[in-house]
């Protein structure tokens, strides 16, 4: 069982205030002393100003909102699948060494190739709706737990499954009943890489977008040079990543708490 | 009729590059319904043999049988309890014991009842549904003592299952085992390094030798305790009182002694 040493730090509300004040006058120092023209470094009321406005004007054929469910969606889709797939897969690698030999190398010289690099391929096999930006998360959140899951399965405890030899569990209810709840605290690392780097993968992901996702706002608003929008949605992205990784932790905490840390 | 019997068992292991012996030709057997305790110096082979009776481990040369079956993976007809409790911190008490009644098949109701009379009997009433975690080293340790009395084993297979206990705990759980295995006798294999412990709990205590680990006598402690009426009194502490009982360990000191002469330390 993998023990948490390290103890998370609680951020007070003073040290928010200080920490985010700090960001806006560093912000602020850059765009005044003009490293870029201005035109391409937006001052942070023009950002925040643009983030307000596109909540309820259209841009690229929607607002930030509907942007945001669109790559929601997406992104659920992919997650899940991530999860789906991997999940079950590692454990099982992690159980059953002919797996293990057959599927690592493969996996190995796959989990390289960027997300992005799917691309093409992902909007050729499955299209420019839902299918090839799938596709494309699926890339990113897939190794990651794929591989968590597999230490987490290698990582049991010897003793939990000789006890359940002995107690006569089967080999199905073994993995369902021992190897995934032991394994649960590196699959949740697992799942939170993944969401990480599954989030992380919209932007190339909606770079075939057909019409709707904050992915797609941003590359329209680069087209349309207008760069508090990019600024704009790339918040959007940053704020919903710590959103979903709070969720987990959440997650993380509520499964882990009879386990003694 | 279920007894463990080993013939010319004998188990090498790896290290360093070098096959080394850590069971030598163990030769016993366990009756039906004896308790048969092993003494001897660590590291002498006493959780090996108890692993091969319970197919968690296999013999290098010679034969492991329980119930006249050679042993070649464990099963719930021999319940095994750990030294390191070895409960699932992810299940309470009630679901640790239900565990293995589940894989039997068993019905709800029965599966209820079993798990009820095993926490009546261990003293575990009011924590169906704490965490081990939540539970002291001796409570936890009665959970893995029901969660294997709950299968309703042929053998049951106990590594120093006190070794990890405080004095006081150990005592109460000892008088328990006792009371337990007079009234419905088991086939045992106790594994101890605890002189005192042998001698009040077993039929026969068998003494090993320091690596590699062989049997080096075999005491009848039943015809003593059987003779001196052991049994009528109820504290461990009466009965290791007893010239007899004294006489019997001073005995098997004496044979440990000479193994821990003989070792380098
Ligand atoms: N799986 C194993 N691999 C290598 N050596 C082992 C293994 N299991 C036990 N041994 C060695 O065998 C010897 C006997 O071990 P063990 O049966 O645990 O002794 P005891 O329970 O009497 O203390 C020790 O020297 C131990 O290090
Ligand atoms: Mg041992």
């Amino acid at each position: 069982m993998t023990t948490r040493t390290v103890r998370s730090f609680k951020p007070s509300w003073r040290e928010t205030t200080i920490g985010t004040a700090a960001f806006f006058g560093v912000w602020y120092f850059v765009a005044l002393i003009g490293i870029a023209p201005a035109k391409f470094f937006p001052m942070p009321h023009e950002v925040l100003a643009k983030l307000f406005a596109l909540t309820h004007t259209q841009f690229a054929g929607a607002t930030l909102q509907m942007h945001l469910l669109s790559s929601l969606h997406r992104y659920a889709m992919g997650f899940l699948l991530a999860i789906v797939i991997g999940l079950p897969l590692g454990l099982l690698m992690g159980r059953f060494r002919w797996l293990d030999v057959v599927v690592t190398p493969l996996f190995d010289a796959l989990r390289f190739i960027a997300p992005v690099a799917w691309v093409p391929f992902a909007a050729l096999w499955f299209g420019t709706g839902i299918g090839g930006p799938t596709l494309i998360i699926f890339a990113g959140a897939f190794p990651p737990i794929l591989i968590n899951a597999y230490r987490g399965a290698r990582g049991v405890d010897p003793r939990y499954l000789e006890a359940a030899s002995m107690l006569g569990i089967g080999s199905f209810k073994t993995i369902t009943d021992v190897l995934f709840p032991a394994a649960i605290p590196s699959i949740i690392a697992g799942l939170r890489v993944g969401a990480g780097l599954g989030w992380m993968s919209l932007v190339g992901a909606e770079l075939i977008a057909a019409n709707r996702g904050v992915g797609y706002l941003i590359v329209k608003g680069q087209s349309a040079v207008d760069t508090p929008i990019v600024m704009a949605g790339m918040i959007a992205i940053g704020a919903v990543g710590v959103v979903i990784d709070v969720v987990l932790r959440k997650l993380e905490k509520h499964l882990l708490r009879h386990r003694k840390s | 009729m279920s007894e463990i019997t080993f013939t010319n068992v004998s188990r090498s292991f790896e290290r360093d590059g070098n096959m080394f012996l850590a069971v030598d030709s163990v030769s016993l057997t366990v009756r039906d319904r004896e308790f048969v305790a092993i003494v001897g110096p660590s590291g002498c082979g006493k959780t090996t043999c108890m692993r091969m009776a319970a197919g968690l481990e296999f013999p290098t040369a010679g034969q492991v049988t329980v119930s006249g079956k050679e042993v070649i993976s464990p099963g719930p007809d021999r319940a095994v309890v750990f030294q390191q409790f070895a409960l699932f911190p992810w299940k309470t008490v009630s679901e640790n014991i239900d565990f293995g009644l589940r894989a039997k098949g068993l019905d709800e109701a029965e599966r209820r009842r079993i798990v009820e009379h095993n926490i009546a009997l261990m003293n575990l009433r009011g924590y169906e549904t704490a965490f081990p975690h939540q539970l002291s080293g001796g409570m936890q340790q009665r959970v893995a003592i029901a969660r294997a009395y709950a299968l309703d084993p042929d053998v049951l297979l106990m590594d120093e299952p006190f070794g990890a206990l405080d004095a006081q705990t150990r005592v109460v759980m000892q008088e328990e085992l006792v009371k337990l295995a007079r009234l419905n006798p088991r086939t045992v294999l106790f594994i101890t390094h605890a002189v005192d412990e042998a001698v009040y709990l077993a039929d026969r205590v068998v003494i090993m030798t320091s690596r590699p680990g062989k049997i080096k006598e075999i005491l009848d402690v039943k015809a003593v305790r059987d003779a001196e009426n052991w049994d009528q009194h109820s504290r461990i502490e009466d009965v290791m009182d007893l010239a007899s009982f004294v006489h019997l360990r001073t005995r098997i000191w004496k044979s440990l002694r000479e193994e821990h002469a003989g070792d380098d330390h």
